[in-house]
């Protein structure tokens, strides 16, 4: 079988990004290959915050993937992505890419940032999340900041820990490999309670895995300004459900998808609204509401103007209702 | 003395300065507003037009450059860095550089390979190598390097803690504010002495707005204020210089030619690398013999000083002569 190397529509979630080639597949473990992406042309490609993510598409779908690199100045781009039997068929289509193949991705985004004021990193992996926590300890010793790693995975399933090893050194000053779950919780404990004061952590792996390492740092009295842990999308809106609106006066009905937003909708239906910012703050795009609730996403309107539910600003806000009907 | 106006000026011959001018008001009236537009976008004017790019460079580049270099050697409180920006500061011109060389291929060229640079500025016959992340290996630093080669003022806001903080940069230019005193505080300590914008949720928007942005974004937005004389630094430390004209100019005849117009185009760009908040400032100054010359322009900036409500034009330091200006614009 071979996947569709270019998709016919881009998805929202990857518009205005960058059509890469795969130039390296490399297998990593049994079920977590790395995969290389690269300018065809050959060009620079965008530099990027440490912990960084790319949205990939597949076929119709898309998902995220951190970027392993330190984001400085990159003439590529590495993920790796881990094999799920019985996903929504994203990481088994990565998996069946091969150098020479197109992929369309997102530009970068960041939502797992390093502090610039922390004076030593603690960098904690569970299998995957190894990927962002690497680019993390990457970027320390290049800036030279310190950093110390912990990486728990199951025996034989550990990823990219040759290259971890090469940034030993007075940057990555400790790398500690955990294979069972005793250790690891031995090693965390000790880590969590005898870092100086300016020390931040960063965590990636399964969701449960990350709370329990967050909690056991709260309760040792680290506080949640000093905590990190990965959050895909957290920083954008996510799609949104379809609804559709009815143009009263303009006897209309228009379909909204999921993705796209209603000021686009209205742009491509040929009505003309005044907008600035097209990101909910300057409230140029306002819209009188009729009837419907509003799904209010924006950061101009007031509180009691949102629960009032009879203006909404169309270039970010949605639909609670299946049908909006606006005085347009 | 007599003030000529060109009653219906031909756009063509107005000067460049006039054509490229940012004037910034659309109606009669001005209040604050959280203002932000994608940046690179042309904006026409009832003279000509502004804003295609990203770097502006004018026919006052190498004079606005000179002073600005003097202001500095005169006072380095105008230039800081507070030692975890010194990334941020190489993210900037990793950033600018290669713009400029893009929106000038004539004058510029800037080359990377690795964290080696190459940067050729023909206006200043430069050609030099450095290294990214190596602060030896720009002769005066690299900040200071850069306000050499940009006439912005540069602001470096770090994000964390689900804030702002402005933590390094280089301001020669300031408008009635000090860079020195701010360095240090978040946005919303920044913005303190802002009449209205508090009440009105304006900076607080602003506040959330620059958090989402993503890497690489880049947005804008105009400011305005007035200036006497054809003076670009008019900051809190050199007060005693300009302060006193503030009295003095509404019974000046020479006021037409004195008094400016200061407009400052103001980019937002979360830079890639750092993610910190690049804040460049590029101030504009035209008389108000030059408003004149577009007719359009007159009558909204002589509508918009008379009804300027009392607080904002206590604020921005023009209460004194605003009616003034306001009646000899409308006069015309």
């Amino acid at each position: 079988m071979t996947i569709t190397a270019l998709p016919i529509s881009a998805h929202p979630a990857v518009a205005g990004g960058l059509q890469l080639e795969v130039t390296k597949v490399a297998v990593q473990t049994e079920s977590i290959v790395t995969i290389t992406l690269a300018d065809p042309a050959g060009r620079k490609l965008p530099s990027y915050v440490p912990g960084s993510h790319l949205v990939v598409q597949y076929g119709s779908g898309v998902n995220a993937y951190s970027l392993t690199g330190s984001g400085n100045g990159p003439s590529d781009y590495t993920i790796s992505v881990l094999r799920v039997e019985g996903g929504a068929g994203g990481s088994v289509a990565m998996h069946q890419l091969s150098v020479g193949d197109r992929v369309q991705v997102s530009r970068p985004r960041s939502a797992f940032a390093p502090a610039s004021t922390a004076t030593h990193h603690l960098l904690v992996a569970a299998g995957i999340g190894i990927t962002p926590i690497l680019s993390h300890a990457r970027a320390a010793v290049e800036r030279g900041t310190k950093a110390s790693l912990i990486y728990v995975h199951r025996p034989a399933a550990g990823a990219h820990m040759a290259e971890a090893k090469q940034l030993l050194g007075p940057g990555l000053t400790a790398l500690i490999e955990c294979t069972d779950r005793g250790s690891f919780e031995k090693v965390l404990t000790e880590s969590l309670t005898t870092q100086s004061l300016g020390t931040h952590l960063y965590v990636c792996g399964p969701t449960a895995f990350m709370d329990a390492v967050l909690d056991q740092a709260r309760e040792l009295g680290w506080t949640s300004a000093r905590l990190h842990s990965e959050a895909f999308g957290a920083a954008e809106l996510d799609d949104g459900e379809p609804f559709a609106v009815n143009l009263v006066r303009s006897g209309l009905r228009l379909e909204v998808p999921a993705g796209v937003s209603l000021l686009e909708t209205l742009e491509r239906a040929g009505k003309s609204i005044p907008n600035m910012c097209r990101k909910g703050i300057c409230g140029d795009c306002v819209l009188p509401v009729l009837r419907g609730t509003p799904l209010h996403r924006d950061l101009y309107l007031t509180d009691e103007e949102k629960a009032a539910n009879t203006t909404m600003m169309c270039c970010v806000s949605r639909s609670e209702d299946p049908e909006l009907e606006l005085d347009l | 003395m007599s003030i000529t106006i060109d009653k219906d000026p031909d756009i063509a011959v107005l000067p460049e300065r006039i054509r490229r001018f940012p004037f910034p008001f659309t109606g009669d009236s001005y209040r604050y507003s959280a203002n932000v537009e994608p940046a690179n976008k042309t904006v026409p004017t009832d003279a000509g037009a502004w804003g295609a790019g990203l770097i502006d460079i004018d026919e006052f580049y190498l004079p606005e450059l000179a002073d600005r270099d003097q202001i500095l050697t005169r006072d380095p409180s105008r230039m800081q860095v507070l030692p975890h920006m010194r990334p941020a500061v190489w993210d900037t011109i990793a950033t600018l550089l290669p713009t400029m060389a893009q929106e000038y291929p004539d004058i510029m060229s800037f080359h990377r390979e690795g964290n080696a640079c190459r940067w050729q500025n023909t206006l200043q016959g430069l050609d030099i190598e450095f290294t990214v992340g190596d602060d030896d290996s720009l002769p005066m630093g690299p900040l200071r390097f850069l306000g050499s080669q940009i006439q912005d003022d540069i602001v470096l806001l770090d994000v964390r803690d689900n804030t702002m903080w402005l933590d390094a940069g280089l301001v020669s230019f300031a408008a009635d504010w000090s860079f020195g005193f701010d360095v240090g505080m978040n946005f919303l300590e920044i913005h303190h002495p802002v009449p209205r914008v508090k009440e009105e949720n304006i900076i607080r928007r602003a506040e959330q707005f620059l958090l989402r942005l993503q890497p690489g974004e880049q947005f804008r937005r105009t400011n305005w204020t007035m200036t006497i004389g054809q003076r670009l630094d008019t900051s809190t430390e050199t007060y005693p210089e300009w302060g006193p004209d503030r009295g003095t100019i509404a019974t000046d005849p020479a006021l037409p030619n004195k008094l400016h117009l200061r407009v400052e185009v103001q980019h937002l760009i979360r830079l890639p690398h750092t993610g910190v908040l690049l804040f460049l400032i590029r101030s504009y100054l035209l008389p108000l013999a030059d408003i004149a010359k577009v007719p359009a322009w007159r009558e909204k900036l002589g509508h918009v000083l008379a009804e300027l409500p009392e607080d904002m034009a206590e604020y921005k330091g023009i209460i004194r002569y605003r009616k003034a200006a306001a009646d000899w614009l409308l006069a015309g």
